[in-house]
């Protein structure tokens, strides 16, 4: 991957509830040195206001994917360019 | 192997007719199509609106299609699932599997189902009579359902 001042910025999205306690759907952030795993991000994502602790009350119920593919809270991120928050599926 | 998202109807004549048209080597067809009940329970529900992750959603079903046919000796295979409201008694979910013989044609349709259950990244909301709506739980069954492939793959069905 490059290296340099923009490879720490994800886009994050959100679904279904998730996206409705937050406000939007999607957002460009800048992510933090020490956040280095999806549980991470939750934790710094819920310093952020009370939307966000709203949306990730309970974190074990939030399920996530890195660009677009199923990850774990103790899945890294990487580099990852969009991470994605919501809660389990219910299609079929 | 095919796979669609769309929130049009879907016709399963039309789409066996479409899988199978020209074939000889096709011996068994199976569907499975998932409907919207009119009740949550006890409670009625007016619509039910389909929210999903476009890429991701397709991206998912590709790889679940894809499991099933290292699974299984499948001559044919499509996965068509609706987005946007529907209202009870409305398709909401296709999938077709074909193969020289049945027994990989319902084990691979079954499999596909509880795979995309439980894997695709879709959403319902329910919406009741007094206006109001609500997200649909996932359920404990589906990841019940799941573990029995993981168990006991089954290479064997022809």
């Amino acid at each position: 991957m490059t290296s340099g001042t923009k490879t720490n910025t994800v886009t994050l999205r959100y679904f279904a509830w998730v996206r409705e306690k937050i406000g939007f759907a999607e957002e460009e952030i800048f992510l933090p040195a020490e956040v280095a795993t999806v549980a991470e991000l939750i934790v710094w994502l819920k310093t952020r206001g009370e939307t966000y602790q709203a949306a990730f009350d309970k974190p074990e119920v939030v399920r996530t994917a890195l660009d677009q593919t199923h990850a774990r809270a103790d899945t890294p991120i990487a580099n990852a360019r969009e991470i994605a928050f919501f809660p389990p599926v219910t299609g079929g | 192997m095919s796979i669609r998202v769309q929130t049009e109807d879907f016709n399963i004549g039309t789409e066996i007719a479409g899988l199978t048209g020209g074939r000889t080597d096709i011996g068994a067809v199976v569907t499975f199509t998932g409907t919207v009940r009119g009740a949550a329970g006890e409670s009625p529900i007016t619509s039910m609106t389909l929210e999903h992750y476009p890429g991701m959603t397709e991206a998912e079903l590709a790889r679940v299609e894809a499991e099933a046919n290292d699974r299984w000796p499948l001559s044919a295979s499509l996965i068509v699932h609706r987005i946007g409201e529907l209202h009870p008694g409305n398709n909401i979910v296709l999938v077709v599997t074909a193969s020289a013989h049945r027994h990989a044609a319902f084990e691979a349709a079954e499999f596909l189902m509880d795979y995309l259950k439980s894997r695709a990244p879709f959403w319902k909301k329910e919406a009741r009579p007094d206006g109001t709506s609500e997200w649909v739980d996932a359920r404990e069954t589906d990841t019940a359902a799941l573990q029995r492939w993981q168990k006991s793959p089954s290479k064997a069905a022809e």
